[in-house]
């Protein structure tokens, strides 16, 4: 394995005797597109402000390309920033935005203009070139403000939260131009964002970060179908929790409620008498009850959700419920509410989750 | 960035010795009136003359008759102009900063030529008028910050939200005004009170040209024929215009929050 | 926005617009729907804004073009040309100008620093509510002040002198130009500084932080970003603080009394006595001041009104 593009070591961030960040590492290949996903106040705006250089970690280093640039000042790092409110400059039009940081770094006139048409055309706004940012809207000016960003040619792209402050439909649309962008220039980017659906569909990998602790990076695949902690496991995706007991941790069978169940994913170093949490992704449940080696959990139905397509239904246990989501199914009775009902799984979908039990 | 907090410091180092050796000079010149050392006898010079007592009660009591006059004359027309009659704003808006753009001498000497002895409302004529003439010359002296304050009073509280909940809820116009509109702005309108009441006292145009005695031409007398003591009435203008921004201050305090983001 | 200083409120003027109310139909549409109410409640307001402000102005502007004879004449325009009359206008803007430069430079150097030095919060409330109480510290007490501070016997001139500074000796007086600007600078500064606040204010952090990413150095960032956005705000500020002083008479009377002949003490000496020996070219003196403070308004509210479309 080469060497990371960027190396984040043991950074530790302090606010007047407040840790934010409680000492985080992190390793990222050159042309990877990495989310830092987690919820308000996790810190992960604050180490990204790190890696752009507006803030200084209280310990720890930063090192890009193999060098370390813990104190090197912004304005050397050459990384390009693209802000939740856009933060164009309001007294130059789309050109002279774009053209800002080629400016800056002394180019000809000629290589400016030839670079600014080659960046709007990019981002699908030539022609724009002499309009102003009050002209435009919310989503035409963070493509610009993408546009002036990649411009100088970074070594490495930050978004902070860019898609936050635009309406729906804009966001999804514009998810997949930065995705396009970025996959065309095969630049790294980091992209901060509280939205679990863009960190799953943007990106090569994506850094859970949780009170100022990393809870697990991993592809999205890994993420989402086999999440490390609760944390994770609660925050992506709808995922029902469960609390059970080891009866035996060598052939893997765990109590839940009383009812057996056998996990073929280990009990993660757990020993028989354990009390530990389960989680189970609602996609991997069916009703009624399955023989040949599938796990069976008895219940009662507690509450029927009609959604048209889809049909939630709320099973309920002794003491806790999950949820199950199944297809409209109209030539066979609806579930009732009080009906005694059967679930089954297969023993790979029934995930042990690190950390205590509840 | 270390330096450049240094720099901020420096600047507003040297901008506060500008404002604050003015200040300690005129106190220490206030002190300086007996040859052998500091007292405070200038100020017992100033508060022991009959005419400090009168020509300051005289601009308080006119101070105040401008603050009622002020409001009557402006807390309608700016509720009025809220609620019923936008489209009118913008002209009462900028008739209320006329007083800015013509400066009081020019009142004044409008005043004097307009409503002297040979008009149709010759106001100069008696003592009482001039008084009247003098009060309505603060009152649109004032005028800017009086609406400015009482509109932004108006706008915090939403009137026009507050208005038709009210009658929803049954009120008459004149409950609405007096007892919900009037209590949430009495903040503002103290506001611009103190503010005209700064103004008031310290105004000597107009009152020298109206030759009222009131305290601005007193001071500027005493300047001209005395030594130490325009001094110790220069840290008294001081403090009593401190206090006044300080009632504001204090006021802003109890100000009704907006609820609106 | 800090809403209960209405003295930064006073310079915002009508550019600063409330909420949005819709108005269907143009001006004259709500003329069929008044209420007598309304109409009474706006009435005071009208009847005084036009007896006590725009009848004496217009009647002063009318009593210009009045010869002695009470015939219509341009007359008293023609003789504003007289020396001692240009010498007034022309000392009057000379010293409107001076303290109008300094004050928005060093109000925005002051200002710059408190709000963007990264100094303690207390600091910049403290600068502002004294901002709020200077900027009406003007008229006879702050001649006084100033007089107790660098007249002839004032404070700072004894302790210069105590350590060998003789400064009226080196040619400064206060009663002079020289000395008036620096008295004037005393409100202009802190008007400055309320009015400039908001605008610095809303220079907002990502702005320098995106400079910076594209290598911009601090410098840079207020060469092509910083001072542009400013700009407008200061050219219309610039503006105000001319008018400002220009219309001030109590501090100079006090100071300088009529050594240093300003258009309004100019103007004082003719109403008090009749000193031009002609009411017409009193008046016609009026007409000139109004005619300059009102340029000078007017360009700060339209200069206002352009930047803040730009910053939408």
């Amino acid at each position: 394995m080469s060497e990371p593009f960027l190396r984040i070591e043991k950074i530790v961030k302090t606010f007047k005797n407040n840790t934010v960040i409680h000492g985080v590492d992190m390793a990222f290949d050159k042309g990877e597109f990495i989310s830092f996903l987690g919820p308000s106040g996790c810190g992960k705006t604050t180490i990204l402000r790190m890696i752009a250089g507006f803030e200084r970690p209280t310990t720890g280093s930063i090192v890009v390309d193999g060098k370390d640039i813990t104190d090197l000042p912004p304005n050397q790092r050459n990384f390009g920033m693209v802000f939740q409110a856009y933060a164009l400059f309001p007294n130059m039009n789309v050109f002279d935005n774009v053209a800002f940081g080629l400016k800056i770094a002394g180019r000809s006139r000629e290589q400016i203009a030839a670079r600014v048409d080659e960046m709007l055309k990019l981002i699908g706004l030539s022609g724009f070139e002499k309009r102003y940012p009050f002209e435009l809207s919310g989503g035409q000016q963070q493509r610009v403000a993408l546009a002036r960003a990649l411009a100088p040619s970074p070594r490495m792209l930050l978004l902070d939260e860019p898609l936050s402050a635009l309406d729906a439909k804009i966001r999804v649309s514009l998810r997949d131009e930065i995705r396009a962008v970025q996959r065309a220039l095969g630049i790294t980017t980091i992209f901060v964002t509280h939205d679990q659906e863009e960190a799953l569909s943007m990106s090569d990998r994506i850094c859970v970060l949780n009170a100022g602790r990393i809870e697990q990076i991993g592809t999205p695949f890994e993420i989402y179908n086999f999440p490390k902690t609760r944390f994770v496991a609660s925050f992506v995706g709808t995922l029902n929790i469960l609390n059970a007991k080891v009866a035996d941790a060598a052939t893997g069978r765990l109590l839940i409620e009383g009812q057996e169940i056998v996990t073929a994913r280990g009990t993660n170093g757990r020993a028989t008498g354990d009390a530990l949490a389960v989680a189970l992704r609602p996609e991997a449940l069916s009703l009624g009850r399955a023989n040949g080696g599938s796990n069976n959990l008895d219940g009662t139905i507690d509450e029927v959700h009609f959604l048209g397509a889809v049909v939630r239904i709320r099973v309920r246990f002794k003491d806790s419920a999950i949820s199950l989501d199944t297809f409209n199914r109209p030539h066979a009775a609806p579930p009732e509410r009080g009906q005694p009902i059967t679930v089954n799984f297969g023993r790979e979908d029934i995930l042990v989750l690190e950390g205590p039990a509840h | 960035m270390k330096t450049s907090r240094l720099w901020a410091w420096i600047v507003f180092a040297l901008g506060a010795l500008y404002f604050i050796i003015p200040l300690l000079a005129t106190f220490e010149f206030s002190l300086r009136i007996r040859r052998d050392g500091y007292t405070f006898d200038a100020y017992a010079s100033v508060f022991s003359d009959p005419k400090f007592h009168q020509t300051f009660g005289y601009s308080i009591v006119v101070g105040i008759c401008t603050i009622v006059v002020g409001i009557l004359v402006i807390v309608p027309a700016a509720y009025y102009v809220r609620l019923k009659m936008p489209a009118l704003r913008p002209i009462i808006e900028f008739i209320s900063l006329l007083p800015l753009i013509i400066p009081a001498i020019i009142l004044v000497y409008g005043y004097i030529r307009l409503y002297s002895s040979s008009s149709w409302l010759p106001l100069t004529n008696s003592a009482m008028g001039t008084n009247i003439l003098l009060t309505l010359g603060y009152v649109a002296l004032a005028m800017p910050y009086m609406y400015r304050a009482v509109d932004t009073g108006l706008r915090t509280i939403d009137v026009q939200t507050l208005t038709e909940a009210a009658s929803i809820l049954g009120a008459s116009q004149t409950t609405i005004i007096l007892r919900v509109i009037l209590p949430n702005i009495v903040v503002a309108v103290l506001s611009g009170a103190f503010l005209t009441l700064a103004i008031v006292i310290g105004e000597f145009t107009i009152a020298s040209l109206l030759n009222r005695p009131a305290f601005g031409p007193y001071m500027q007398n005493i300047g001209a024929n005395r030594a130490y003591e325009p001094a110790a009435l220069a840290v008294i203008s001081f403090l009593i215009t401190w206090a006044a921004m300080g009632a504001i201050q204090l006021l802003a305090r109890f100000a009704p929050k907006t609820a609106k983001p | 926005m800090a809403e209960a200083n209405t003295l930064s409120d006073k310079a915002l003027g009508p550019a600063l617009a409330g909420p949005a109310t819709a108005s269907s139909g143009g001006p004259f549409a709500f003329l069929k729907s008044i209420e007598i109410g309304a109409v009474l409640g706006i009435a005071p307001f009208v009847i005084f804004a036009v007896m006590f402000l725009l009848l004496p102005t217009m009647f002063l502007i009318g009593a210009a073009f009045v010869g002695p004879d009470g015939s219509f004449t341009f007359q008293n325009i023609l003789d504003l040309g007289t020396p001692q009359i240009v010498a007034s206008f022309w000392i009057s803007i000379r010293v409107s100008v001076a303290s109008a430069v300094l004050g928005v430079l060093v109000g925005l150097f002051i200002a710059l620093a408190v709000i963007r030095g990264r100094l303690p919060s207390s600091v910049r409330s403290a600068a502002f509510t004294f901002s709020g109480v200077a900027s009406q510290f003007a008229g006879i007490p702050l001649a006084f002040a100033f007089l107790s501070t660098l007249g002839r016997l004032g404070l700072l001139t004894v302790l210069l002198k105590f350590v060998g500074i003789d400064i009226y000796r080196a040619g400064f007086n206060l009663l002079s130009f020289w000395g008036l600007t620096l008295t004037y600078l005393y409100f202009q500064i802190p008007l400055m500084i309320l009015i400039i606040a908001p605008a610095i204010d809303g220079l907002k952090r990502e702005w320098g932080e995106a400079a910076s990413t594209l290598g911009a150095s601090n410098w840079q960032f207020w060469r092509y970003v910083g001072l542009p956005v400013l700009w407008p705000n200061l050219l219309g500020t610039l503006s105000l603080l001319f008018a400002n002083a220009f219309g001030a008479i109590a501090t100079a009377y006090a100071l300088t009394g009529s050594s240093l002949n300003i258009v309004p003490i100019l103007l004082y000496a003719q109403i008090r006595g009749d000193v031009l020996h002609n009411p017409g070219l009193g008046a016609a003196l009026a007409l000139g001041m109004i005619v300059i403070t009102a340029l000078a308004n007017i360009i700060y509210l339209v200069v206002r009104a352009r930047a803040e479309r730009w910053l939408k």
